[in-house]
């Protein structure tokens, strides 16, 4: 009972401790102490509320113990993450994002390509289209190349539909300013539409990242050698070793949320000049 | 000799707009050409077609003896535009650089004849700033240089002060001007503004609209040599309601 | 109307017969290897007999679209409702189709409030906006299919199954595209009205009603389109680990393990189309809700 009351009296102090940095920290400051104050009082509250209720490690483990698993199992953890991440995600993310932008590059050459891709792509964005992981496991094997194949199947379109509308979005001064140059196709490709195509080239890579890993370990359930993050998920839950479930979700959020946060990086540094990015 | 001669010139929009009719010109090497009048007159159109950005529907069009894509493919003309149009991922430099780099020029040459046209227009040490960090009469400004940048014969300017305040416009007005009579461009120039029009050019061209075609066309007595001052003398007042009236004929 | 013909619906005609094309040609070489396996050992098989036989195959690798055209149409019937009831499991597509739909409706109203109240908080509070907002967008980098099971197991202790975890999951991928778009809309209200508001000492309350949340239509209907979209993933995503034996998910993985592609097919097909009614049906309501408000369509003429 008394880990319970200090769990919200936890909660309340940090909470107040928030509001205060909030007023007080400059801009730049606030915008990281705020958060992993929160962040770090969700977990002590977490683990303070399972200790003082005595939850069941079969419902949810304490969070010491997930990270405890994570340090003791991290050679199996690192060999799941390889195996679904590294081989799976990032090369389906990478073949289908380069794919998109070839294609992307291939409609700006022609209005007719551009009219009949952009509303399809759209259309198809819009489709649950990690249906098509079991089949994907069928024809490329239960290897990675299959979780590679499904990545490439989600992410290609979001990914088409950025680009083709970032390689749209030049506006009619500029378009005129090449011409008057008389600047050729291909000048105006890498000084103008290019540059200009950039942040909506990496809102698209923002877009797939999340999608990238759900593909990769959607497929896994499908049929997988016995190694990955997703094969590892399903067989833990089944033998309630759940701090092991637990700790490959920590994995996949390092991991989502390192790469994103890279990709933020990059948008900062080559769409510096962007009204979003101002500062 | 002409640098511009437009003989029966006209251009129909599909819709059957006429957006010019009939339109007889010719331009000399140095002179400073205003054309004025209300919107739809044709104005902006014209000087698009000297440029090669609209094609003429009739009639024929010589730019520095050339026909408009010939000059546009010599770089023959460089335009200002409405807006700045600057590219906001290049620094002020790299801007201007933009049309000698397209032009293949080497990066040495090229860097001196951005300085030196960045001083021309007074923005020398802000070449490293970007854009959307000026403010609007200094990025107008940067236009300028940029197509002063490659010293083309033809300086064409659609408007490039109207989104400017009276006091920022009377400095670049002056400035323009010194600019002009020092490099003794041939300048094309559309305005909405009746003082601006007189205050710097030698040849006012009245423009009206439906079809739009030159109502009448002005030439000014008042001297090369003009102090802001000009704007009150006489001699001024009287082109300026010249330059009304035939506005106002036109819209007859 | 000529003219809309060719811009439009021209291009993205013939794009879809490309593929159309292109599945039938690849149907051939992707299907062929089971067409030799089933003849006699060093038989000849003739082009036509080859071209025939690998787009009618029963359990082809590549099924061709008349295939599970027939399929859907087979199998999307009301049979379940007097005929199947009694017996273990049914085959029916709609009835899925239906169970789907219900989680991922279920799903997105969830996700519709959540996503809401939290932009809500996070555009009148900015200690919400700094403390939430980071782990909003860290929450989207955590694959739900790794959390999926988690919140299953959570939520049978609590005695929650069925419809309740997976409306969760759902949920949790359809929140947020509409706190984004949300807190976006609602910060997009022009300065000058807000001055406007202001002068005429409204009260928050009012500010918020009358200018803030019309606003924010604009921005939010396609958020909620895209996240309807992400409903639906869930929905699906989330019949997989959860053993369910009833939605269009969980009949994808039985008919995996049994290789039986051409049902396979039909369920993607069925979820695809479920997928469309559902974002058409809702651009047509922002359609309607923008013109009441006033604001311009997309498709309408300008100028």
């Amino acid at each position: 009972m008394m880990l319970v009351v200090s769990a919200f009296v936890l909660w309340a102090g940090l909470w107040a401790l928030n509001i205060i940095l909030a007023r007080r920290l400059s801009e730049q400051h606030a915008r990281i102490a705020v958060p992993v104050i929160f962040g770090l009082t969700l977990v002590l509250v977490v683990e303070l509320m399972v200790r003082g209720l005595n939850v069941s490690f079969v419902i949810l483990p304490k969070p010491s113990e997930m990270v405890v698993r994570l340090f003791t199992s991290y050679e199996m953890l690192w060999e799941d993450f390889a195996q679904t991440i590294l081989k799976g995600a990032l090369t389906g993310y990478i073949v289908g994002c380069g794919a998109a932008l070839m294609v992307a590059f291939l409609a700006s050459w022609s209005d007719f390509l551009r009219r009949g891709l952009l509303p399809l792509g759209n259309f198809v964005a819009a489709l649950p289209v990690v249906g098509l992981a079991p089949i994907m496991v069928m024809w490329f094997g239960f290897g990675w190349e299959s979780k590679a194949a499904i990545v490439v199947s989600m992410c290609f379109f979001p990914m088409l539909v950025n680009c083709v509308q970032g390689l749209a979005a030049t506006n009619a001064i500029e378009r005129d300013l090449f011409k008057t140059y008389a600047a050729s196709p291909v000048q105006q490709l890498g000084l103008l539409r290019l540059p200009a195509a950039m942040p909506f080239v990496l809102n698209g890579l923002k877009v797939c990242t999340p999608l990238a890993l759900i593909g990769a370990i959607v497929a896994e359930f499908f049929g997988s050698p016995s190694v990955g993050m997703g094969f590892r998920i399903k067989t833990s839950v089944g033998s309630l070793s759940l701090d092991l479930v637990w700790a490959e979700i920590i994995v996949a959020a390092i991991a989502g949320t390192g790469f994103f946060g890279l990709l933020l990086i990059i948008e900062r540094s080559l769409t510096f000049w962007h009204p979003s990015q101002r500062r | 000799m002409s640098v511009v001669t437009a003989e029966g010139l006209s251009l129909t929009f599909p819709g059957d707009v006429q957006a010019l009719k009939g339109v007889n010109l010719s331009i000399d090497a140095g002179e400073f050409v205003s054309f004025i009048g209300p919107s739809g007159c044709g104005k902006t159109t014209f000087l698009r077609v000297v440029a090669d950005l609209e094609k003429p529907t009739g009639g024929e069009v010589r730019v520095t003896g050339l026909s408009p894509e010939e000059a546009r493919m010599k770089r023959a003309y460089g335009y200002v535009f409405q807006q700045p149009g600057l590219l906001p991922w290049r620094t002020v430099e790299g801007n201007v650089r933009l049309p000698l780099a397209l032009m293949g020029q080497d990066r040495r040459t090229a860097d001196q004849r951005v300085a030196s046209v960045l001083k021309m227009v007074e923005l020398d040490g802000f070449g490293n700033k970007y854009p959307w960090q000026l403010s609007g009469g200094m990025q107008q400004r940067a236009s300028i240089a940029r197509a002063l940048a490659f010293d083309a014969e033809l300086l064409l300017m659609d408007e490039p002060f109207g989104a400017l305040d009276e006091i920022v416009r009377d400095r670049l007005n002056d400035q323009l001007l010194d600019l002009w009579r020092s490099t003794q461009k041939t300048v094309l120039f559309v305005t909405h503004s009746i003082p601006e029009a007189v205050y710097l050019s030698t040849k006012i061209v009245v423009m009206s609209p439906r079809p739009g075609r030159i109502a009448k066309v002005i030439d000014n007595p008042l001297p090369s040599d003009r102090p802001l001052e000009v704007r009150e003398s006489t001699e001024f007042l009287s082109v300026a309601s010249d330059v009304r009236n035939a506005l106002r004929e036109g819209m007859h | 109307m000529v003219q809309w013909l060719a811009r439009s619906v021209l291009p993205v005609m013939t794009i879809i017969a490309a593929i159309v094309l292109i599945w039938y040609a690849a149907a051939v070489p992707m299907n062929a290897g089971r067409t030799y396996m089933m003849a006699p050992d060093d038989a000849e098989i003739a082009l036509p007999d080859l071209v025939s036989d690998t787009w009618a195959q029963k359990k082809p690798r590549l099924p061709v679209p008349h295939q599970i055209v027939v399929e859907v149409r087979k199998q999307a019937t009301f049979s379940w409702i007097w005929k199947e009831k009694r017996r273990g499991y049914k085959r029916s597509l709609i009835y899925h189709t239906w169970v789907t739909l219900s989680s991922t409706i279920f799903g997105f109203v969830l996700g519709l409030v959540l996503g809401v109240s939290l932009s809500l908080a996070i555009v009148y509070s900015r200690v919400m906006d700094l403390s939430v907002m980071p782990w909003v967008i860290t929450s989207q980098t955590i694959p739900i299919i790794a959390i999926a099971p988690m919140i299953i197991v959570i939520m049978a202790a609590g005695g929650m199954t069925g419809l309740m975890p997976k409306g969760v999951i759902s949920m949790y991928l359809s929140y947020f595209p509409i706190v984004v778009g949300m807190t976006k809309g609602l910060r997009s209200s022009e300065p000058i009205l807000e001055d406007q508001m202001k002068t005429w000492s409204a009260t928050a309350f009012q500010t918020f009603w009358l200018l803030r949340l019309p606003s924010a239509m604009p921005f939010l209907f396609p958020a909620m389109k895209i996240g309807l979209a992400a409903a639906l993933v869930g929905a699906v995503v989330a019949e997989l680990p959860s053993g369910a034996r009833a939605g269009l998910g969980a009949r994808l993985l039985v008919f995996s393990y049994r290789s039986e592609t051409i049902p396979m097919w039909a369920n993607l097909v069925s979820a695809a189309l479920l997928a469309g009614i559902l974002v058409v049906s809702f651009g047509l309501l922002e359609r309607a809700v923008n013109r009441r408000l006033g604001f311009r369509n997309a498709g309408d003429v300008t100028s």
